[in-house]
């Protein structure tokens, strides 16, 4: 018996119209066609989606942990771009 | 690796840990960590596609086509939990295919439970009501475990698994009311099942070996036994409303503890089964075995196909 | 809901009822024996549109028939020659060639016979099949997508896919024999004549039949499905004998307790 490597396939639900896709676990299919269908059967049993992206995991680049301070840090004492930053006088309405 | 390194990265799970109490996929963890969890996660997905076979084999024969629809889609939403627990490990880097290599050579475990024969409908009943209602004993602390793929694998299974306990309380309720054979039947699935669900909370604690350092690591969030009379306070009033009688003369309130007091479980019969001496073990992977090399032409099949026309697979 | 008073509606209500349920028998087999765990989930979904399907036909059947017999009664107990499905269905299939080859003849058969009965003058019928209709599709989707990786796919699966074709193959013209209806109940609009669907069917399976490179059985590029001549008539009660073997196991329990409910 050979080995079997289907490669693997994230798969993304978007649960109605509105929604974004987002991001449910995984399949094993050899391509697209087979992934999709696969997805269909396993992550949508009880009606959680009206649309599947099935993507190569190969695909993904992700943000390494080691990372993390120099990405995200940053955004840490800018917080002049929240509006919760700004003192709005008492009686202002519509700002 | 050398000894630093790996301190440096328990230092890492550490902080992890503490932070936010999650870790993520692409994390620095140490490799004890690493193997207990795909350790745990292959033995609880092998579990769920095991599991297929004891119901699986009760649906040609369910006595009503609303049984034999609810029966289908219980034993495939194992096979999806299944699927969400390989994922899960997948995410560690660890391909589905080897974790089956490794249950199929008998090299990983799964629940001692699925070694137990089934052998009358009523069965069908006393799985779903003592062995789901177990598993959700289990599984909802794990909800909140510290490996993030891991959690939500098992926040999707527990809800999924609201149904699978329910349907088999009703088959057992129906049954309790019905005429004295099926009334015989249920009794007799309890009586068989009760011993062997309470040990699938495990050994003892004070033989369990990896619950101190699992417990540290938040990949189990309970001791065995805490979890054991969980489940039997949970399920002594059940089983007054059903009727039927669970096997354990000494199994009676205490006020002052606020639990049930329980008989001894017989946990040498649990380490012969789970050491492969359950009366089914044999059966269960030779099962499991021949279904997936009677399907190997089929997967090359697909594989030589994709080769052919692309992995895009526009067809 | 209105009763049809047209004889024999109930007959072929219960006809397409047991083709439903004995296909999702045969499928319920393979529920922890499929080649990758994705499939064993697809298959259970297959079986359980089936078997819903079997579920709303019978228990209309036996409204019509009036003779207090709910799905149940019907589906655990009748013996072997009360059963009028296709002999195509009854048939064991362990081999996952078999499986796909027979649910594309099936599911693109009962997408074109469910297209037409959504507007059928019986209306419990025309509910059924309203909504069956995408569920078949779905089904024939499925069996299509397998047949072409199976036929055009490694020699040994191109070998035993086409063994598993020429194998159903002459079970086929069952679908297409109006020997047993009523001509009633096509009259009232109830049901088309079998033997309408055929070009449409038989077509789309030789498309994906050619695109999956097997070779066409004897008469389909014409648009000719094998003569019944000798043939077993599943539509009249005439079973292979694998029949009854299928039915004890099915019927084993619920026979055992006569007047229980589960």
């Amino acid at each position: 018996m050979t080995a079997w490597e289907d490669p693997l396939w994230e798969v993304f639900v978007r649960a109605r119209r509105g929604l974004s896709h987002v991001h449910v676990g995984s399949v094993h299919a050899p391509d697209a066609e087979l992934a999709l269908r696969h997805a269909r059967d396993v992550f949508t049993r009880r009606q959680e989606g009206v649309s599947l992206w099935v993507v190569p995991a190969s695909a993904v680049t992700a943000s390494r942990p080691e990372d993390r301070d120099a990405f995200f840090g940053p955004a840490a004492d800018k917080t002049y771009r929240l509006p919760t930053f700004y003192d709005v006088p008492e009686g202002v309405e519509h700002l | 690796m050398g000894a630093e390194e790996a301190s440096e990265d328990a230092r890492e799970l550490e902080r992890l840990l503490a932070e936010d109490g999650r870790v993520e996929p692409t994390d620095r963890v140490p490799a004890a960590y690493r193997r207990a969890l795909v350790r745990q996660m292959a033995q609880h997905a092998h579990s769920e596609i095991i599991g297929m076979q004891p119901e699986g084999a009760w649906i040609e024969s369910a006595p009503s086509l609303r049984r034999k629809a609810i029966l289908m889609a219980k034993v495939q939403d194992e096979a999806g939990h299944g699927l969400y627990l390989y994922a899960a490990t997948e995410t560690l880097g660890v391909e589905r295919e080897e974790l089956l290599a490794k249950l199929h050579a008998g090299e990983q475990k799964y629940s001692s439970i699925f070694n137990y024969p089934t052998l009358t409908w009523a069965d069908v009943g006393a799985i779903g009501w003592l062995v789901d209602g177990a598993a959700i004993v289990n599984q909802v602390p794990l909800c909140r475990c510290s490996y993030g793929p891991y959690a939500r694998a098992m926040v999707r299974i527990c809800k999924e698994e609201s149904f699978h306990q329910r349907q088999g309380f009703e088959i057992l309720h129906t049954l309790a009311r019905g005429t004295p054979a099926q009334r015989a039947m249920a009794q007799d699935a309890v009586d068989r099942f009760w011993w062997p669900s309470l040990m699938m909370f495990g050994p003892p604690d004070a033989d369990s070996t990896h619950s101190a350092r699992s417990m540290a690591w938040g990949i189990k969030r309970f001791s065995n036994d805490e979890l054991r009379q969980r489940f039997i306070d949970m399920t002594v009033p059940q089983a007054e409303v059903l009727g039927l009688t669970l096997p354990d003369p000494e199994l009676r309130w205490n006020s002052e503890r606020g639990h049930y007091d329980h008989g001894p479980v017989d946990f040498a019969e649990l380490a012969r089964v789970v050491a492969g001496d359950g009366p089914c073990n044999a059966e269960r992977l030779a099962h499991k075995v021949r279904a997936h090399e009677e399907g190997a032409w089929v997967r090359e099949a697909a594989a030589a196909y994709a080769a052919r026309h692309g992995h895009q697979g526009a067809a | 809901m209105t009763t049809t008073l047209v004889p024999g509606s109930a007959r072929a209500l219960l006809a397409l009822g047991d083709d439903a349920l004995l296909a999702s028998q045969r499928l319920g087999w393979w529920i922890s024996r499929a080649p990758v765990l994705e499939e064993d989930v697809a298959l259970a979904n297959i079986g359980l549109d089936l078997l819903g399907q079997a579920r709303g036909l019978l228990a209309r059947a036996g409204e019509l028939e009036g003779r207090g017999r709910d799905e149940d009664a019907l589906a655990f107990w009748r013996d072997a020659p009360d059963f009028r499905h296709v002999c195509l269905v009854e048939r064991d299939q362990r081999d996952f060639g078999t499986t796909m080859v027979r649910l594309l003849l099936l599911a693109t058969w009962q997408r074109e016979l469910y297209a037409r009965l959504a507007a059928s003058s019986e209306p419990g019928l025309a509910a059924v099949a309203g909504k069956a209709v995408k569920e078949v599709a779905y089904h024939v989707d499925h069996a299509r997508a397998w047949v072409l990786r199976l036929g055009d796919g490694t020699e040994e699966s191109h070998l035993r896919v086409q063994r598993a074709l020429d194998a159903e193959w002459p079970w086929v013209s069952e679908l297409f024999d109006g020997s047993w209806l009523d001509p009633e109940v096509v009259a009232a609009g109830v049901l088309p004549w079998p033997d309408e669907l055929r070009p449409t069917v038989l077509g789309e399976v030789a498309a994906v039949l050619a695109r999956a490179t097997l070779r066409l059985p004897d008469g389909l590029a014409d648009g000719l499905a094998p003569e019944p001549g000798g043939r077993l008539r599943g539509r009249h009660g005439e079973h292979t004998d694998e029949l009854p073997g299928l039915l004890a196991r099915m019927q084993q329990v619920a026979r055992a307790h006569p007047g229980a409910t589960w």
